[in-house]
């Protein structure tokens, strides 16, 4: 009883620690992104609220729950209500598979640092990524708006496109590994992390997780010269603002899971696991920021070929040259 | 070839951004930096007084007529000498719009504009200039022009005593 009682604390207490710690990332990787982007284009960023801007996000988060929550007269009330929810809660629930350091030994008992160690984790997250579109298409959809409709009809089918090669971009490491878990898939990168091995998978891989987190340059869904802002176009206040930290929660997991598939986890000298992982996450939600800051936006037929005619060949090409050369490795 | 360059026009961008992250902001943060514009910048106007230290306009209505969005208004008097000068002058800054056809306008070089950029009020009622708030107590641009020292008949000086001006010709003298 007492044993049920200290395991089910350690989870909620774990539960609460992941909780707080993504949402202040995705918090603080908001003021990150605009100080990155403001240098970049030689300005210093935000820097009036607090020493270097630091309660900016507090800041924002006041303006967002003091304007005016205005809803349309068209809209589908319930989904209109229910889908900028969905998109923040999918992407918090992804975190749930995520390894970030190796079990920790604490009074005699083993404290493995993931929420939930699915066997299937990798099925789990894809899974996830592909209802996340659910948030924006609802959102789009439920607001009554063409505009509306148009970007989330866009994020919809993007999603689809991009979902099918992402997969085949994670196939090989599966293989490789030899696991769906993404505990043994770190593990399995101990000597070597799998960016080494699958250089063109992690190409693969990294434009695919761009168009899933329908950032720049694949931000067609919110192409704001084209279809206003797309499927948030009738949120405000902090219904966008659930969007935004979304979007924001989602970068901090797609960087997870780059540092899971294809950086080596939380491998790494000197330092301790859990710094080298947060370490080389960050680095991934950094590059999304850096080519924020540098890629033009593509065109939408441009984004459906390379969805399609070249990433997709390309992933089934290096899953038959994986399974070639693993084939001939064993036997 | 064509692949080439759009691998290297992905990667060329990338490599921009990078170096300019290392760069110092050029940004100037208004409230704790400024700057003085130059000289000829078109800022708050204001009405100059000449090198004896008398006021220059005449209040001709010369700005008030030049004025695209009136916002000048004035009322001429005089004084005991027969020399004018305006008993009130108003300008509405929220209205100004900083053209400075104006000061074009005034033959006295009064009105001038100052560099002077930071009126902006709340109440835009407080933004109505009185003759007080616009009257400065030196020669603005120019110095050391004194209208009446070239021109004002009859009224400082006799008739053609003026710098650079002459008396006044003998009609008849021409006469074949």
């Amino acid at each position: 009883m007492l044993e049920l009682l200290i395991s089910g604390l350690l989870i909620l207490i774990k539960l609460v620690l992941i909780f707080g710690v993504v949402l202040g990332l995705a918090a603080y990787l908001v003021l990150a992104e605009r100080k990155i982007l403001g240098r970049m284009q030689m300005r210093p960023g935000p820097n009036r609220t607090g020493p270097c801007g630091l309660i900016q996000p507090l800041a924002d988060l006041i303006k967002l729950l003091s304007k005016e929550d205005f809803m349309p007269a068209d809209a589908d009330k319930l989904v209109y209500l229910f889908a900028p929810g969905l998109t923040a809660l999918v992407a918090l629930l992804t975190f749930a598979v995520v390894p970030f350091s190796p079990p920790l030994h604490i009074f005699g008992r083993e404290l493995p640092m993931v929420v939930c160690d699915l066997n299937v984790g990798v099925l789990y997250f894809l899974a996830f990524s592909s209802l996340a579109v659910y948030g924006v298409v609802l959102g789009g959809w439920a607001s009554g708006s063409k505009y509306a409709l148009i970007g989330s009809i866009r994020a919809l089918s993007q999603l689809v496109s991009y979902e099918l090669a992402m997969g085949l971009a994670i196939a090989p490491v599966i293989m490789a590994a030899r696991s769906f878990s993404l505990t043994d898939i770190v593990m399995a990168q101990k000597q070597l992390p799998f960016i080494l091995t699958q250089p063109l998978g992690f190409l693969i891989f990294v434009v695919c997780i761009f168009a899933e987190s329908k950032r720049t340059p694949f931000d067609m869904p919110e192409a704001e010269n084209e279809i206003v802002a797309g499927f948030h176009t009738e949120y405000s206040g902090m219904r966008f603002g659930l969007f935004f930290v979304g979007e924001y929660i989602n970068l901090v997991i797609l960087g997870s899971m780059t540092t899971v598939f294809f950086l080596g986890g939380w491998h790494g000298p000197l330092l301790p696991p859990i710094v080298w992982f947060a370490g080389k996450a960050l680095f991934v939600a950094f590059v999304f920021i850096w080519v924020r800051g540098s890629q033009p936006r593509l065109r939408y037929d441009q984004l459906m070929n390379i969805g399609w005619k070249v990433l997709l060949p390309l992933g089934l090409l290096n899953l038959l040259v994986t399974g070639a050369a693993l084939l001939w490795m064993n036997g | 070839m064509g692949l080439w360059r759009d691998i290297s026009g992905t990667w060329k961008p990338m490599w921009i951004t990078l170096r300019y992250l290392f760069r110092k902001p050029v940004t100037i943060e208004y409230p704790e930096q400024k700057r003085t514009p130059p000289p000829r910048y078109r800022a708050q106007l204001i009405l100059t007084r000449d090198p004896e230290g008398k006021e220059r306009c005449v209040a001709c209505y010369l700005c008030s007529a030049a004025c695209p969005v009136d916002c000048i208004s004035l009322q001429a008097a005089e004084d005991a000498d027969g020399r004018r000068y305006a008993a009130w002058f108003r300008i509405n800054f929220a209205r100004c719009i900083f053209c400075g056809l104006c000061t074009e306008a005034c033959p006295t070089l009064a009105i001038q504009t100052s560099i002077h950029y930071e009126i902006c009020k709340r109440d835009p009622l407080s933004l109505v200039f009185e003759k007080e708030d616009l009257l400065v107590d030196h020669g603005g641009k120019d110095k050391f022009y004194n209208f009446y020292k070239h021109a004002g008949i009859g009224v400082c000086k006799p008739r053609g005593g003026g710098d650079g001006e002459y008396g006044p010709v003998d009609v008849k003298d021409l006469l074949p």
